[in-house]
């Protein structure tokens, strides 16, 4: 594979075709709206194509707040899809926009509902790079400011607005804390760059004298570290729906428009968890904290997988399963970032892998939501209730992104859930595989209600469901990876694996 | 392509098929009949004198981890695609018509029917664990949609208890993968089964006894070992006739094959460690549920449990440790897995004429049809472990190599597997008891319930013989099945 571009080459052509598309909404009146998604949905794939020839240059990009090593670039892949993904959702939800929206019809007046994905997307791809705080900062910024706006974009829909609103403010709150806790850290460390505030705190608590004049009074004081990162963690548990910070979560979800759900709850997700991991590998890199930050994310995991299972299993509307689901899929997540500490390399793998199983199996279910919920006018579970006579191949492709969800074998979401375990085992965190194994059972029954639901259940209305040929193709290819992936996730794997150590490189230029 | 491969991909392409609008049962019995004739081409093409694991094939999924699709079969593996095989076609066989979703419904049992034959080829610890669970949302369908009785409770039930099993297994199977002592690897680890058992060491001893109990807990769940049974018998109860069939035949030897091909082989220490605590559940499987299973006043009741029961035998068997108590244990699968397939078989057909399938519906049922009275009197025999039939050749065998199993110093006391041994003797005579007396009750005598039972179809007639016949080759000639089990259990235990 020829490697020919500079990565931040697909970063800026995301940001170009992005204000393309503004200029195309201020100035074209009586283009269709729906043809601008199209092209976007082509330039995209073709970015995420041109992404498999880029070269990974760790450091040396934009004063060093950005680099690219191979997990950077799997991350960017991941947001790359994820944002063609929505934007195919989004065509087949149009009908509702335009119900939705006030003097909008379809094809008209709902440009930003295309638009703002793909700043978003930029937003997300900075992010898989930043290894700066303050680009960690202003990428999480520019990902929460599209979907401010995105959350609350249906906005004749009560139930949105009242989304809308929750998320603006709790999600401003926890801007509030990460950069309150950035603000602590760098009173410590006198750095923003991450790899310098590691080598500066291992330094500070290993005793040796620093002479660095930027360095404060607090270097080395372990009260003042742990409260910085405790705050970080506040902001980001808030991004990735971690309890107790998740009560955003179930309202934000069934409120907001459906593909915004999906982009929210895949996007959002693989957004905070890549600056979670980045981020920890700062501080349990610090012997002097290492066993607090653990034993806190072991809370946090233990809580998020209780609370995100538990609540999920009385749940009628599916968008409100969807939303304790993810909460609890975080928990899965976070055990693997518990694992940080002890089995670091296989930690990673195993949120890198889970994320993107999450994402297919995630997206999938997502797009079939919506195809069904066009039909049936209505979101909840009994809304599937006989789809295996209404529409098969629905139904097929549905039970094949539950059982993933599930974490049944020869899928994508097994493998995930298999080496969150894995590492859990060799790390030895015996209660969060206690709860876990709990969690999957709860996870079972809650998921296979809607199996029930399409299969054993009659349907109310039993009129054939006709799916377009883009969203038919769009959830065969979707099924077909949730299996492929699940047999042979080798692949993935090899994206995941570095070329050259990418850490050492920047921290040799200082 | 070996033929293990398409003996495994056959079903599950057979089952899209249907789904996509093939004529579903012919399309079924095809894929079975193929099936089967696969099978015993393996089986006859296996070369004894050679031994070990024959028909492999591998292909590397994630390499980095050792992980391929490795299929491959040896005397134990050929067995038991046997015992798939053949129930597959009865199950086909007896089907009643499917009133509703036909197609569906052969899709779902043909995956069943392929997620077994998956694990039982399979030499990859993954791929082993992974085909397994193929079978969990097919069985939830089967159960729910075309199930009797309580189905939809009875479907939730199997399938939260066998999902928390497996996860517990999952859990087992990864601290196995960890321990692996990477120096005898070249420096990495491996799921492949093969290499696995050929590194004598691989797992360190003092790491054993952890492991071990994760397994015996995790494959304990899905083979209903006491107290992790209550699924069994009511998803048995309220299952279809084929789902009955597959599940209690084939499905639930898995875990006890998964003992076999792992632990056996890799954690002796670990099985010495826990050697009590297995007695005494597997006493409790044969005496605790025996008792339940006399106590029963319903036909598939009470076939569910005695199922359960007969689950505590293989574990002796498996507890014994030596190659004699080992290689009945094996065979004991076989033997179980046909006897109960074929009692299940006739107890659907029976339904057919009182839904409830209460003892008192029925009487003198030989009389107007006799077939099915040598029938199920032949299968109930062979299940009560009467000589003549594959169960008492075998269960001879569990109970010679417990009894004769030699203790090591300080670990295994003597008396205890002997306790256990006279226990299980106790179980058959139980099992006398409630087979013989339902056999009373419904088949003999006069006509004193409601039900009007008349003689099966040809077509179910052949399905009862061909099972009837493979256990009765085993009773009277059991050098057939065991030439190909005893080297392969000499094998696993390192002779």
């Amino acid at each position: 594979m020829q490697q020919i571009l500079p990565a931040i080459a697909l970063e800026v052509s995301v940001i170009i075709l992005g204000v393309l598309m503004l200029l195309a909404e201020a100035f074209s009146r009586r283009a269709d709206r729906t043809h601008m998604a199209k092209y976007a949905i082509g330039v995209l794939a073709a970015i995420l194509g041109f992404s498999f020839f880029t070269k990974a240059v760790p450091g040396d990009v934009l004063w060093n707040v950005y680099s690219v090593d191979a997990t950077a670039l799997f991350f960017k892949r991941i947001a790359l899809g994820t944002t063609i993904a929505f934007l195919v959702m989004a065509l087949e939800y149009r009908h509702v926009l335009a119900r939705s929206i006030p003097g909008a019809e379809e094809g008209r007046g709902t440009g930003e509902f295309y638009i703002l994905p793909v700043f978003v997307c930029a937003g997300l791809m900075f992010m898989a790079s930043a290894v700066d705080f303050i680009l960690i900062f202003v990428s999480l910024e520019l990902v929460t400011m599209g979907f401010y706006v995105l959350v609350a974009y249906t906005r004749r829909n009560t139930l949105t607005l009242e989304a809308g609103v929750k998320y603006l403010i709790l999600g401003a709150l926890s801007t509030g804390f990460l950069i309150y806790g950035i603000t602590w850290i760098f009173g410590i460390s006198g750095e923003t760059n991450l790899a310098l505030v590691k080598a500066r705190l291992v330094a500070g608590f290993s005793g040796a004298s620093i002479t660095d004049s930027t360095v404060g009074p607090l270097v080395g004081n372990e009260s003042a570290l742990l409260f910085g990162i405790v705050l970080i963690l506040v902001a980001l548990g808030f991004k990735v729906a971690a309890a107790p910070f998740q009560l955003w979560v179930p309202d934000v979800y069934q409120g907001a428009p459906t593909p915004v759900t999906a982009f929210l709850s895949v996007g959002s997700k693989a957004a905070g968890f890549i600056v979670l991991v980045r981020v920890l590998d700062v501080f349990v890199a610090v012997p002097a904290v290492q066993g607090k930050v653990t034993a806190v994310l072991v809370l946090l995991a233990a809580a998020t997988l209780i609370y995100g299972n538990i609540t999920a299993l009385p749940q009628e509307n599916l968008k409100r399963l969807f939303a304790y689901s993810s909460i609890a899929h975080a928990g899965y997540l976070l055990v693997a970032c518990a694992s940080l500490a002890g089995d670091n390399a296989a930690a990673k793998e195993a949120i890198s892998f889970y994320l993107a199983g999450y994402l297919v199996m995630t997206l999938l279910s997502f797009l079939i939501l919506i195809t069904v919920a066009r039909h049936s006018r209505g979101d909840d579970i009994r809304h599937f209730n006989g789809l295996g006579k209404r529409s098969p191949f629905l139904a097929f492709a549905m039970t094949l992104a539950i059982a993933s969800l599930a974490g049944i074998p020869l899928t994508v979401g097994f493998v995930g859930k298999f080496l969150v375990f894995k590492t859990a085992v060799a790390t030895g965190h015996w209660l969060l595989i206690g709860i876990g194994i709990v969690a999957v059972g709860a996870g079972f029954y809650y998921y296979i209600r809607v199996i029930a639901a399409m299969y054993w259940r009659e349907p109310e209305d039993a009129t054939p469901i006709a799916v377009a040929p883009p969203t038919r193709i769009a959830i065969a290819v979707l099924g077909v990876l949730i299996i492929a992936l699940g047999i042979i996730p080798g692949p993935v794997l090899g994206q995941l694996k570095e070329r050259k150590p990418a850490a050492p490189a920047h921290l040799a230029q200082h | 392509m070996t033929v293990l491969s398409l003996i495994i991909l056959l079903p599950i392409v057979n089952a899209l098929a249907i789904l996509l609008g093939a004529p579903a049962r012919k399309s079924a019995l095809i894929a079975a009949w193929t099936q089967l004739a696969l099978t015993l081409f393996a089986v006859f093409g296996y070369n004894r004198a050679a031994g070990g694991v024959q028909f492999e094939s591998s292909w590397n999924v994630a390499a980095e981890w050792g992980m391929s699709l490795k299929l491959g079969a040896d005397g134990l593996s050929l067995v038991m695609l046997l015992l798939t095989a053949l129930v597959t076609v009865a199950a086909i066989h007896v089907t009643p018509r499917i009133e509703k979703r036909e197609g569906l419904f052969y899709a779902c049992v043909l995956l069943i029917d392929a997620g077994a034959a998956g694990a039982f080829a399979s030499f990859d610890l993954f791929f082993f664990y992974a085909f397994h669970e193929l079978a969990l949302i097919p069985t939830f369908l089967l159960i729910g949609i075309w199930g009797h009785g309580q189905r939809h409770a009875a479907a939730w039930r199997i399938t939260v208890y066998l999902a928390i099993g497996s996860i517990i297994l999952l859990v087992g199977l990864a601290k196995l993968y960890l321990a692996q002592n990477v120096a005898l690897l070249h420096g990495h680890r491996t799921f492949d089964m093969v290499v696995m058992a050929k590194t004598p060491g691989l797992i360190p001893a003092a790491a054993q006894g952890g492991i071990y109990i994760w397994l015996l807990v995790g494959f304990g769940v899905l083979i209903s070992l006491v107290p992790f049974h209550s699924w069994a018998p009511g998803a048995y109860a309220s299952a279809p006739t084929p789902a009955a069939m597959l599940h209690a035949g084939v499905l639930k030897k898995f875990g006890l094959y998964g003992l076999l091909r792992v632990a056996v082989p890799l954690l002796p220490e670990g099985a010495k460690q826990w050697a009590h605590l297995l007695l005494l559940l597997l006493v409790l499987n044969i005496l605790y549920i025996g008792l339940v299973t006399i106590a029963q006043k319903r036909l598939d009741m009470m076939l569910g449990y005695s199922s359960v029961m007969h689950m505590g035998y293989v574990f002796l068997g498996i507890a014994a440790g030596n190659a004699v108590g080992l290689s009945g244990a094996a065979m004991l699968m076989l033997a179980h897995g046909l006897s109960i397939a074929a009692l299940f078989a006739m107890a659907g057909y029976l339904r057919q004429s009182s839904p409830t399938l209460a003892f008192t519906d029925f009487g003198g049922i030989a009389k107007k049809a006799p077939f099915l009275g040598y029938a199920f009197g032949m299968a109930a025999f062979a299940s009560i472990g009467l000589p003549g039939f594959a169960n008492f050749a075998s269960e001879i065998m569990v109970f010679f190599g417990a009894f004769g199993s030699t203790p090591r110093p300080g670990t295994l006391s003597f008396s205890a597997i002997q306790v256990a041994v006279i226990c299980g003797l106790w179980g058959v005579v139980i099992g006398a008891v409630y087979m013989l007396r339902a056999y009373r009750q419904m088949f003999m005598g006069e006509n004193s319930g409601t039900a009007q039972v008349a003689e099966p179809s040809c077509c179910f007639r052949w399905a009862i013989i061909i099972l009837l016949v493979a256990l009765l080759i085993g009773g009277v000639w059991p050098r057939s099945y065991l030439s190909f089990i005893q080297p392969s259990v000499e094998a696993l235990i390192g002779k």
